[in-house]
């Protein structure tokens, strides 16, 4: 079916375009200059129109339902704290044919061999400079042009391997550069997953409209990574700042999508000028390094020294040849927003042909006539910072219009240029064109942006099929920039013919490699073993606090010998049990988050939801819950979500070394606290009621009818909760796990001798084995304590410091 | 002027430091025309892990060392035989301030000695409304450039107060310039972001005075530890200059150079990163003996 002939159709024949009215002057992807729908877009809007608006509604939740479930979001900076936004999808792509496809492409393939040239002279022999096709002053006074970086040539003779380019559609339909994209661009992994949603959403379309797949870029660019590795089992690692980075996400999912070890500046050293990272098995070398990190804070001995985020000596390991960065250090540079007045008159000297795609019209005010140029056309222009490296529209302190600026108004945006000079650049304020985005049941034209990606692969540059369009929120094109409002789109590339077909439809988006021989980063196991700890702290706190608060129930006396005992060792352990849900179990599981926040590229994505849904419930029990709840039913309520979320991870997570640390850091904590609970509550003085308190806390009441005859002892109780091997509650239960699992760890033993660590966990392990209930006094029981909590000291020294 | 140099730094940490990485800048450098490295060492206790020399973009002599074993101490030492022949040029050929500007921007160079990189506000040194105002306070555009440098440093050398112990290392050069104290340090920076603030390029050296001034002259601040100086660009015919602000002179043969940079960042005698959690005491002794 073409057409709902029951709806207003519009007089491009689809009722959804009925108001569709792009903006004088503008020019529109849609619709072509004389109002006619683009070929390129009609068997789009023909599926489109095919559907009901409750379809599409329901088409769209389909589409965020996976972006919710795979995790995707964004960071927001406001004005005190960063918070995780849902990510804003526009779910109407842009469509763009397989012939003006082409022409973009050739374009920024030019582009990005021109900027290889001008960054290589850059840091060699500055003859752009020498020879006044840039001046000295701009590059000298930018703090993206990296000193202790110049005269060093990649080993790979390459400084560029993998960029991006912002472009939009003039007025007069041609495509335009805004911006170069060279430190560490960012938006290809959400470009994916726009990709997958949006292929969710109009899933049976996709699957036959010729659209360009994604995968092989990926796939190309990655076996280019693998093959600049020196040797051949260093590593290729992505470098990020950290989960509080606004592209954390990003990170963590190439490094999934490709197999990557993600790291963080601690994790990495420099030895004989190598670079290394920690692993659990020692230091093992790192030859290629995805930076998502700016290079000034990549080294804080010969880059900026207050940097925490990086590394110690990187800059030597660069400079002896021993690592290739993707890209470079230093290559920042090349976003400096006054290159752009230069680099026509550079591809003219360079390339002998002028740029095949122009960029904004620039003007750098360092000269004296450029200036007069601008003074007389400032209303026009926009202007911003010469050395300014972020994107245009993305900051409106420091870039505005001239004919919207106070200045000009008051007539002193003349005077102000001549004082600004070489700091000043102008650009001709281009108007972005305008493409579909969707808004109650009918399309509206919002003024668009597309960063499109190249990655360097064994055949030269190539270009990704594809890309990140931003949408405008209204009718401006200043409102692009995600942080304000606007959104995100994918862009279809559609050729006359089906596309190559790597593989199904529904498998294409992944890449299918053989992963790198891995090792487990220190930091990583690090934060996986107290993940373990505090889950299962959380979890003894609530079993615990169920037990108290029931015992307080029944006997509503919070004097009662066992009750007030039990509160007592609350106390202790940092949840007293005043209020319902004390702040120390909130806290307990927010470690827990903060350590599974770290690792989230080896971390399930339905494990990290459940993980922090459970921290929200009882942040949210904390906040509602009074003394008259029924604090044991809620405590029931929060320990299904605990030993749900456990379950998650032990049943799906791959038994690599990260595993093994998580189970060794869950077998600690609980070994730990029931010893610890035993060497309290089975005294001489303990009061009535601990013995069958241990078992519920120990959820072994059951066990114990269907094991012993007798009624419930001193001994009994012992001999289940501590030394039975069968139990998984008990202490020798989780000693013997944890001492498998050390026994499998890398260097657990060295030519036939234990190490350190295993022969601590066998002695601690034995030192129970040969014990009776009898000799399991509460001091016996208290030294067992102790040699268990050091066993964590051993771990530590061993793989994590 | 023959020179033998002895300089020792020590640290000592609270807490042993498990590891360290530092870029020394220790060895004068030979400049043609100004002074000649005759012979240098440096020794460091505890050996280091590693050690490479390499030379900065600036040109001044780096050793980078890193340590992988725990120590609760650090010595760097130095010995240098240094041949020290700079004199002032008492002739002032230097272009009037105002017409400095134009054979800057007839400089197209990128060049590490090139006026360009020494302009503007560096990593440690912003540069901030105040050291303008002070500066054409006594400095006009009709002076040559030189007399505008000395003018500007003999000015500092008597509003300011030497004092060793009103700043730090990490003291911004703004607060000692407000509270008009500092040592040789906050004397350099200010005077540099004074001459850049009125568009004569300025930059930091860092070096050596000699211990027991000449017969008859008085001893010079600065010469118990390692002292610092600035230098500035006085045009295309005179190139750099070198004034000492803290003894309110132009540099001469008392004076040895051992590192130039933008600021203190660039020439910082030891640089670096170590993993420690207590704190740290430094000790430094020079001894600059003519022979």
């Amino acid at each position: 079916m073409r057409l709902d002939e029951t709806e207003n159709v519009s007089d491009h024949g689809y009722g959804l375009l009925k108001s569709y009215q792009p903006f004088p002057g503008v020019s529109d992807e849609l619709l072509d200059p004389s109002g006619k729908v683009r070929p390129v877009w009609r068997p789009f809007l023909d599926h489109l129109s095919s559907m009901r608006p409750e379809d599409i509604s329901d088409r769209f939740a389909r589409g965020n339902q996976y972006l919710n479930d795979a995790g995707v979001y964004f960071r927001q900076y406001g004005q005190n704290e960063a918070l995780e936004r849902e990510w804003p999808l526009s779910h109407i792509p842009v469509i763009i044919s397989e012939s003006d496809w082409q022409i973009i492409a050739d374009g920024l393939v030019q582009r990005a061999e021109l900027l290889e040239k001008v960054v290589g002279d850059l840091y060699g022999d500055n003859r752009l400079v020498s020879e006044g096709y840039l001046p000295a002053s701009l590059i000298a006074e930018s703090t993206e042009w990296q000193r202790p970086l110049v005269g060093i040539t990649p080993p790979s003779q390459n400084f560029l391997h993998f960029l991006a380019f912002e472009i939009g559609r003039g007025p007069d339909g041609t495509w335009w550069v805004l911006s170069d994209r060279a430190q560490a661009p960012s938006g290809a992994g959400f470009a994916l997953e726009n990709r997958v949603a949006t292929g969710r959403v109009f899933n049976e379309f996709f699957a036959r409209a010729n659209v360009h797949r994604l995968a092989g870029f990926f796939r190309r660019f990655r076996d280019h990574l693998l093959d600049l590795r020196g040797e051949h089992d260093s590593r290729v690692s992505i470098l990020t700042p950290g989960p509080l980075n606004d592209t954390y996400f990003e990170h963590a999912y190439i490094a999934r999508y490709l197999g990557f070890m993600l790291l963080e500046g601690e994790d990495l050293t420099v030895e004989n000028g190598h670079l290394m990272v920690r692993t659990v098995a020692g230091l093992k070398p790192v030859s290629v390094l995805w930076r998502r990190l700016d290079s000034a804070w990549t080294d804080p001995v010969e880059l900026n020294e207050e940097s925490h985020l990086g590394t110690p000596g990187m800059v030597q390991a660069v400079r002896e040849g021993n690592v290739t960065m993707i890209n470079a250090l230093g290559t920042g540079i090349l976003e400096t927003r006054a290159l752009l007045a230069f680099l026509p008159r550079i591809c003219e000297h360079l390339q002998g042909e002028g740029l095949k795609l122009p960029n904004v019209a620039t003007w750098w005010c360092g000269e004296e006539t450029t200036r007069s140029y601008v003074k007389e056309h400032a209303e026009t222009m926009m202007f911003s910072p010469a050395r300014s490296t972020a994107l245009p529209f993305t900051s409106s302190q420091t870039d505005f219009i001239g004919k919207d600026s106070d200045k000009f108004r008051q007539g002193v945006l003349e005077n102000w240029i001549d004082t600004e000079r070489g700091n000043l650049v102008a650009q001709e304020a281009v108007t972005l064109s305008t493409t579909p985005a969707y808004d109650e049941g009918l399309l509206v034209p919002r003024p668009m942006s597309v960063r499109v990606f190249l990655a360097r692969t064994h055949k030269g540059w190539e270009v990704m099929s594809g890309g990140f369009a931003r949408i405008g929120r209204g009718e401006s094109a200043s409102a692009i920039a995600m942080q304000t409002g606007g959104s995100a789109a994918d862009v279809w590339i559609v050729g006359e013919r089906k596309p190559y077909r790597e593989t199904l439809l529904h498998q294409t988006e992944s890449p299918f490699f053989k992963s790198q021989s891995g090792s487990l980063p220190s930091r990583a196991a690090d934060n996986l073993f107290w993940l373990g700890r505090y889950v299962e702290r959380a979890e003894g706190a609530v079993r615990l606090l169920r037990a108290y608060h029931a015992r307080l129930m029944e006997t509503a006396d919070p004097d009662a010998p066992l009750v007030a005992k039990t509160a007592d060792y609350l106390d202790k352990i940092g949840v007293p049990p005043e209020n319902p849900v004390p702040e120390g179990l909130c806290e307990m599981l927010q470690s827990a988050v903060n350590s599974a926040g770290k690792v989230r590229d080896r971390f399930s994505v339905d494990g990290w939801l459940a993980l922090n849904d459970l921290a929200q419930t009882a942040n949210g029990a904390r906040r509602v819950m009074n003394e008259n709840a029924d604090i044991p039913r809620a405590m029931s309520l929060l320990l299904r979500k605990i030993t749900g979320f456990s379950g998650l991870v032990h049943e799906n997570m791959y038994r690599f070394t990260g595993w093994r640390f998580l189970s060794i850091g869950r077998a600690l904590e609980r070994a730990n606290r029931m010893t610890d609970l035993l060497s309290v509550f089975t005294g001489p003085n303990a009061p009535e009621g601990a013995l069958e308190m241990l078992l519920e806390v120990g959820d072994s009441a059951m066990s114990m009818s269907r094991r012993y005859a007798v009624s419930l002892s001193h001994a009994t109780v012992l001999d289940l909760l501590a030394m039975d091997p069968k139990n998984p509650r008990s202490v020798m239960y989780q000693l013997t796990d944890m001492k498998e699992h050390i026994s499998v760890l890398p260097g657990a033993t060295d030519r036939g001798y234990l190490s350190d660590l295993a022969r601590a966990i066998l002695q601690v392990h034995t030192n129970l084995a040969v014990a009776t209930p009898e000799t399991l006094t509460p001091e016996a029981l208290e030294e067992l304590k102790d040699q268990i909590a050091f066993l964590s000291v051993e771990i530590t020294d061993a793989y994590i410091r | 002027m023959l020179y033998d140099v002895n300089l020792e730094i020590t640290y000592d940490y609270a807490s042993p430091a498990n590891s360290g990485r530092h870029a020394l800048r220790l060895i004068p450098a030979t400049i043609p025309g100004e002074q000649h490295l005759e012979s240098s060492s440096i020794r460091l206790s505890p050996g280091p892990s590693e050690r490479r020399d390499r030379i900065d973009f600036f040109g001044n002599a780096v050793t980078d060392v890193a340590y992988r074993r725990p120590h609760s101490e650090l010595v760097f030492s130095l010995a240098a035989r240094i041949n020290r022949t700079a004199t002032p040029e008492e002739l002032d050929i230097s272009p009037p301030l105002k017409s400095l500007g134009r054979e800057l921007r007839a400089i197209q160079s990128l060049k590490p000695d090139e006026p360009v990189h020494f302009l503007t506000g560096s990593p440690r040194l912003p540069l901030a409304p105040a050291f303008a105002v002070y500066a054409r306070q006594h400095a006009t555009p009709d002076m040559s450039a030189i007399s505008a440098v000395e003018t500007i440093g003999r000015a500092l050398h008597d509003d300011m107060d030497f004092d060793a112990d009103a700043t730090t290392v990490d003291t911004p050069a703004l607060e000692a310039f407000e509270r008009r104290h500092g040592v040789c340090q906050d004397f350099s920076h200010i005077m540099i972001a004074c001459l850049r603030s009125i568009g004569i390029p300025a930059g930091y050296v860092s070096g050596f005075l000699r211990t027991i001034p000449p017969e008859g002259k008085p001893r010079l601040e600065g010469a118990d530890a390692m002292h610092a100086w600035i230098r500035a660009w006085c045009g295309i015919e005179v190139g750099w200059i070198e004034y000492d602000p803290t003894n309110a002179l132009r540099v001469g043969q008392d004076h040895i150079v051992v590192a130039r940079g933008r600021d203190y960042g660039d020439t910082a005698p030891v640089k670096g990163v170590l993993r420690t959690s207590g704190t740290q005491t430094t000790d430094h002794k020079v001894d600059v003996i003519p022979r």
